[in-house]
C-alpha cells in the first residue's frame, strides 16, 4: 500500500451496510474514550457523520487490507496490523478495544456485510486497475468523442470500433487461459510481437465477445506463420486477404454462422473474428492501405472474412479432418483469398454435370490460362452437396474429377495461345505462371492441371435453398506466395 | 475517485505495437494568421501573464481574436480536458514558458 496505516484502530465501513450504521455511534464512543480511531468509508465519503471519515471510495485501503466484511476493525501498531475483528459482537469489541461497556441499547450481535471489494462488478474494475495490463494508456478529455478519437489515431479499419477500456480488455482476457504477456505471433510488416493482451485489445476494438478470443489467437498464429505469409499477402497488389474457416465444436459453441448467408453479414462471431485479425495486422503489424498494403482494388473481404463449415449437414468429412486433425478438434484454416465468386447451376442433378459447372467456375481463378498459380476454396452449398450425396460421390472423388476437368494442354495455356498474350511459359527451367510453378517443360498436348490436390479446398456451407455455390480464389500459391495453414483452437 | 461510478479518468488501452508516440503530431503551421483565433496559454510561471498581456494587445491591434488559458500549475503537464478545450477554441497557441 502506498501510505502506511494510521496507528491505533482502523475501522472500515460503508453506509450501505445496516451493521455499519448500527455501530457508527460505537466508533464515536471509542473516540470519546481516547482511542485513536480512523474510520475509512467505502461508499459515502460523508458517512459516518461526525467521525471525520477518510474517503476510501477508491478502495485502496480496503484492497490493501484484503477485506471480506464491513465493519472491520484493525489494530495497527508500528504501522502493521496486529489484530482484526469483523461484524458487531459486543463482548468481542469490548475485549478488542479495552473499552466497556460499549453500544448500550444495541443488539448483542449483528453480522457484517460484504466489503465492496467483494462486489462482482467492483472486482472486475479493480482487476482492470491492478492487474499487469501493460498496454500504454491513452486518456481522453471528458468532452472528447471516443469514436472520433480512435479514427484520428488510425486505430480503425474505417468503421467505428468499441473503445478498449481496461475493464473491457480484462473481460476479453477471461476468454482464454493464456497469460496476457505471452507472445502469440510476430506480425508483419513491422514484425512487432503481438501478446495475448494486445490481441485482446484489438478483439475489443473489433467487437468480439471473450469466448471468441481463442479463435482470434489461433487465426493470428496461423496467419503469421512463414507458410501463410501474412506479410506478403498484406503487401500484394492482389485482391486477397486472410480468409478464416472455422471447424469443430467451437464454431457452434460461440454461435458462428455456417448456414444462411454464411459468407455475408449479420453474425457477430463471423464478423468480429475476421475483423479482429485484420485490426491486429493494421495496429500491431503496421499494415495499412496506401502504405505497405498496395492492393490495386482490394475487396470487402479485407474488412473481415470468416465463416464456419456446416459439418452437421455435410455429406463429407470436415476440412479440418481432411487436413489431419481428429474429428471433434476445433481448428481455424487460414486461406489467402479474394471475395467469393458465386456461380449457379440449377439444372444439374447428376454429379458429372454439376462437376463440369464447378470446373468452369474454378477455371477463372487468377486467369484461365494460368495453371498451378493460385489455390482455391470451393464452398459447396447444401443443395449442390445433395447431388453428390445422393450419387455417393466422396469429396476426394469430386476433387479428382475437378482436377481432370481443369487440366489443359500446354498449347492452350501458353502465353500468346488462343489470341491472348497472358499465359504460361514453358522452358528448360520449368513452367512459369506468375512465378515458377514446377518442373514441367512440356509442350503441345502435355496436360497441366489448374490446381494441385492440396490446393483445392472443398468445404460445405450455406442456406438450405439455392442451387448456387462459391469459389474463393487464392493469391500466388505455394512457397512463393501463401500456403493454407490449419491450427488447433486452444482455450 | 470512487470505483462505483464512471466519473474517473477516461482511460483506454493502446492497440498498437507502441512504436510511435501516442500523442498526435503537431498541426501544420498556418501560412497566415488572418481570421485565426490565437490562444494564449499562461503556464503560471511568474510574469508570464505580463508577456501574454502585451502579446494579446499587439495581436488585437492587428484585428486578431485571442483566447486566454491557464494551466493549474507550471510543474505539471496541462490536464487533458484543458488540452481538448484549447484544441476546440483556437487555431494556434502561444505558450508563455518561463519567467
Amino acid at each position: 500500500m502506498g501510505t502506511p496505516l494510521p496507528e491505533g484502530i482502523v475501522a472500515v465501513v460503508k453506509a450501505d451496510c445496516p451493521t455499519c450504521r448500527l455501530v457508527a455511534p460505537v466508533l464515536g464512543e471509542l473516540r470519546a474514550a481516547g482511542l485513536a480511531v480512523t474510520v475509512f468509508t467505502q461508499d459515502d465519503p460523508a458517512f459516518p457523520a461526525g467521525l471525520d471519515p477518510v474517503d476510501d471510495t477508491g478502495l485502496d485501503v480496503s484492497v490493501a487490507l484484503d477485506l471480506d466484511t464491513v465493519p472491520t476493525l484493525v489494530k495497527v501498531e508500528g504501522g502493521s496490523e496486529v489484530e482484526r475483528l469483523a461484524g458487531w459482537f459486543r463482548p468481542q469489541w469490548e475485549k478488542f478495544t479495552g473499552v466497556a461497556p460499549l453500544g448500550e441499547g444495541l443488539p448483542e450481535h449483528r453480522p457484517g456485510c460484504g466489503s465492496l471489494t467483494q462486489d462482482p462488478e467492483v472486482i472486475e474494475r479493480l482487476a482492470a486497475r491492478s492487474t499487469g495490463l501493460r498496454s500504454r494508456r491513452l486518456e481522453l478529455a471528458r468532452l472528447e468523442d471516443e469514436a472520433e478519437a480512435f479514427f484520428e489515431r488510425g486505430w480503425t479499419d474505417g468503421l467505428p470500433v468499441v473503445p478498449p477500456t481496461p475493464a473491457r480488455v480484462q473481460r476479453m482476457l477471461e476468454g482464454t487461459t493464456r497469460a496476457p504477456d505471452e507472445v502469440v505471433a510476430t506480425v508483419g510488416p513491422d514484425f512487432a510481437e503481438c501478446t495475448v493482451e494486445k490481441a485482446a485489445v484489438n478483439a475489443v476494438l473489433a467487437g468480439c465477445r471473450p469466448e471468441y478470443l481463442p479463435v482470434v489467437l489461433a487465426a493470428l498464429e496461423a496467419a503469421c506463420t512463414d507458410e501463410f505469409n501474412m506479410h506478403g499477402l498484406l503487401c500484394t497488389t492482389w485482391f486477397a486477404g486472410p480468409v478464416v474457416i472455422v471447424n469443430g465444436p467451437v464454431a457452434t459453441e460461440i454461435g458462428m454462422n455456417s448456414g444462411v448467408n454464411a459468407l455475408g453479414q449479420g453474425n457477430r462471431a463471423n464478423a468480429t473474428i475476421g475483423r479482429a485479425l485484420q485490426l491486429i495486422v493494421r495496429n500491431i503489424g503496421g499494415g495499412r492501405p496506401g502504405e505497405i498494403d498496395r492492393a490495386t482494388l482490394g475487396g470487402p473481404g479485407k474488412y473481415t472474412f470468416c465463416f464456419a463449415e456446416d459439418e452437421a449437414g455435410s455429406p463429407w468429412e470436415p476440412l479440418s479432418v481432411e487436413r489431419g486433425f481428429p474429428e471433434g478438434t476445433s481448428t481455424v484454416t487460414l486461406f489467402a483469398g479474394s471475395g467469393p465468386h458465386g456461380f449457379g447451376d440449377q439444372k444439374s442433378r447428376e454429379p458429372e454435370s454439376l462437376a463440369r459447372s464447378m470446373a468452369w467456375a474454378l477455371d477463372g481463378v487468377f486467369h484461365p490460362k494460368l495453371a498451378l498459380t493460385a489455390d482455391a476454396v470451393l464452398v459447396v452449398s447444401p443443395e449442390h452437396a445433395r447431388v453428390f450425396r445422393e450419387a455417393g460421390w466422396s469429396k476426394a472423388r469430386l476433387r479428382e474429377r475437378l482436377l481432370e476437368l481443369l487440366t489443359k494442354p500446354v498449347s492452350e495455356l501458353a502465353a500468346g495461345a488462343l489470341g491472348c498474350a497472358e499465359g504460361m511459359t514453358f522452358g528448360p527451367g520449368g513452367a512459369t505462371g506468375v512465378g515458377p510453378v514446377g518442373p514441367a517443360s512440356g509442350s503441345g498436348d502435355t496436360g497441366i492441371p489448374k490446381f494441385t490436390p492440396d490446393g483445392l479446398l472443398i468445404v460445405h456451407a450455406g442456406g438450405g435453398a439455392g442451387l448456387f455455390s462459391a469459389v474463393i480464389g487464392g493469391w500466388v500459391r505455394g512457397a512463393i506466395g501463401s500456403i493454407p495453414v490449419t491450427m488447433e483452437v486452444k482455450q | 475517485m470512487s470505483v462505483l461510478t464512471d466519473d474517473g479518468p477516461r482511460i483506454y488501452l493502446d492497440p498498437t505495437s507502441e512504436r510511435t508516440a501516442i500523442a498526435r503530431s503537431l498541426a501544420d503551421r498556418p501560412a497566415s494568421l488572418d481570421g485565426k483565433v490565437v490562444g494564449l496559454l499562461d503556464i503560471r510561471k511568474p510574469r508570464g501573464n505580463v508577456f501574454l498581456d502585451r502579446l494579446e494587445t499587439l495581436l488585437n491591434e492587428q484585428g486578431l481574436r485571442t483566447a486566454r488559458f491557464q494551466k493549474p500549475t507550471f510543474a505539471k503537464v496541462a490536464p487533458v480536458d484543458l488540452r481538448h478545450e484549447i484544441s476546440t477554441k483556437c487555431d494556434v497557441i502561444v505558450e508563455a514558458l518561463a519567467d
